[in-house]
This record gives C-alpha cells, structure tokens and sequence, in this order.
C-alpha cells in the first residue's frame, strides 16, 4: 500500500465529514429518523400515508445541495469513469444490495456507527470488504 | 415544520458530501483501491460524521418525543442475519464498480451528470425488483414487519 498524499484531502474530508454528522444529528433530533439515503428513497415505494412528505424533502436537499453550494463556491465536477454498462450494473447492485440489507453507508455506516450498533458494524464490514475486493480485481486482476 | 428540518438536513448532507470530496466517484474509488495508489479520505469523512453522530444518537437515546414532538423512530432490529451480510455484501459490489453510493449518486443528479441518472435510474430500478420480490415474499426466512425501522 502506497498512500497517494497527492489526492489525500485530511482537512476538506473531515470538514465534510462534520457537515455529514450534523445533517444526521438535525435529522435524529428534530424529525426523530435516521438519515439512510437507502432506507429514506426505498421507502419512497411504498410508503404508509402520511410517510412521504419528509423522504421526498431530504432527497430535495440532496439535489438541491450541488446548485446552493455552487452559488458562493466553485462546484467540483465529478469524474465518473464507469462506462455505462457497469453503471447500470452497479446501480442495480446498489439498489437491491441497500434495501436487501436494509441500510448503505449512511444509514449502517455514518448513523450505526454512532449508534454503536452491531448489527451496523458488521453491515459497514461486509460493504467494505467487498469494495475492496471488487476494486482489487477490477483494477489489478481483469485490467493488468 | 418536519418537512424544513428534512429539507435542510439533506442540503447539509449534500454539502458534506460535495465538500469531502466524496460526490466524486473517482475519489470513493481512490479509497477502495487499497492495492494502488491509496486515498484515506473516505476514512476521516467516516470519522468527522461520527464524531458528531455520536453524540447526536446519545442525546437521541434519551428522548421520547424529538425537538418538534414526534415520534423517535430508532431502528429496534438487532439480528446479523444472511439478509444483512448478503445485502450489503451485494451493496458494497455495487459500489466498488462504480464508486457511487446513494447520497452521492443523489448529489451527483443534482450536477445534471448523465452518468449519474444512469446509475440512479439503476439504482431504483433495483430498489423496486427488490419490494417485488419482498412482496412475493421471496426474500429470505423472514418476512419484515412492515415499517419497521431496520437499519
């Protein structure tokens, strides 16, 4: 392991970070929720009466973020490198994998670990280690 | 009133997730590629969210009713299941393709990135194969009990 200290961003990513566990603490705290991306759009399907109005106001937030933060700052474009085929795979993946273990890395990983939730942790393992593997044999078995 | 604290939550949220960088697939990726040239960010992101998650769950622990008088809904499940190994097993394959997850998938929509409808579209589509099967019950030993909080 070779640590890239040309990417390694500590400052901006524990900045962020911090933004990332006060949105989850405004969340728990005024609307009593837990702030899963997963959990809050899956929901979205098939929701009690009643249950839509602040699933549909986060998600808002989430969309809305990239066009207020670009109004003070420059907006960082993202570099998206899968083709979309693998998209599409991916986004499948991520979709069925997030509900079928009811929790991403929002949900099991910023929010249950906070909770100190063991079912959380070893949700944040199992994602963990298969991104490592699936970007282990993506890019150093099938490219090299 | 539920419906601005939603709101702002998910725009400071979004923010975090521009500001770390982590609205970016190729810096997720960065993270995951441990074998290459790696970048520890996601892993102070991780640790900045829960250091201030925490104490927000401790204080949340203790309350009945939220700031504004609703209901506290916790997650109550506590079973390590194949359900949740699988799922996120399937989850972190996902994501180790692409570099998105949920949030910044959203986010990233919110840049009117192309690549990001894709995987959204995607990743609803999968969401919904997923309420079907679970509907047909074809999901595992256990049926969920409806709007139960489960992560």
């Amino acid at each position: 392991m070779t640590i890239d200290w040309n990417a390694f961003t500590p400052w901006s990513a524990l900045a962020g970070g911090i933004l990332i566990g006060l949105a989850a603490a405004i969340f728990v705290l005024f609307n009593g929720r837990i702030a899963g991306i997963s959990g809050i759009l899956g929901g979205l399907l098939r929701p009690p009466p009643g249950d839509s109005q602040w699933r549909v106001a986060f998600v808002l937030g989430l969309l809305g973020a990239p066009l207020l933060y670009g109004l003070p700052f420059t907006l960082p474009s993202p570099q998206i490198d899968a083709g979309y085929g693998a998209l599409v795979a991916a986004g499948l993946l991520v979709g069925i994998g997030s509900r079928y273990g009811a929790g991403c890395t929002s949900g099991h990983g910023v929010c249950g670990l906070s909770r100190l939730s063991p079912r959380s942790a070893v949700a944040t393992a199992a994602f963990m280690g298969a991104g490592f593997a699936t970007v282990y044999v993506l890019r150093h078995l099938i490219a090299a | 009133m539920t419906f601005l604290t939603a709101l702002l939550s998910g725009l400071i949220f979004g923010f975090g997730l521009i500001l770390s960088g982590m609205a970016n697939p190729a810096k997720v990726l960065g993270f995951l590629d441990l074998a290459g040239q790696w970048d520890p960010s996601l892993a102070f992101v991780m640790a900045g969210a829960i250091a201030v998650g925490s104490v927000a769950f401790l204080l949340a622990r203790r309350r009945t009713l939220s700031f504004l008088g609703g209901a506290m809904h916790l997650p109550t499940a506590r079973d390590i299941d194949r359900r949740l190994v699988a799922g996120s097993l399937l989850f972190g394959i996902g994501w180790g393709i692409a570099g998105f997850c949920p949030g910044p998938a959203l986010v990233a929509l919110g840049m009117a990135e192309m690549k990001a409808l894709v995987f959204v579209a995607a990743m609803i589509a999968g969401m919904i194969i997923f309420e079907i099967l679970e509907h047909a019950g074809a999901t595992g030993t256990k049926p969920r009990a409806p709007r139960r909080n489960r992560t």
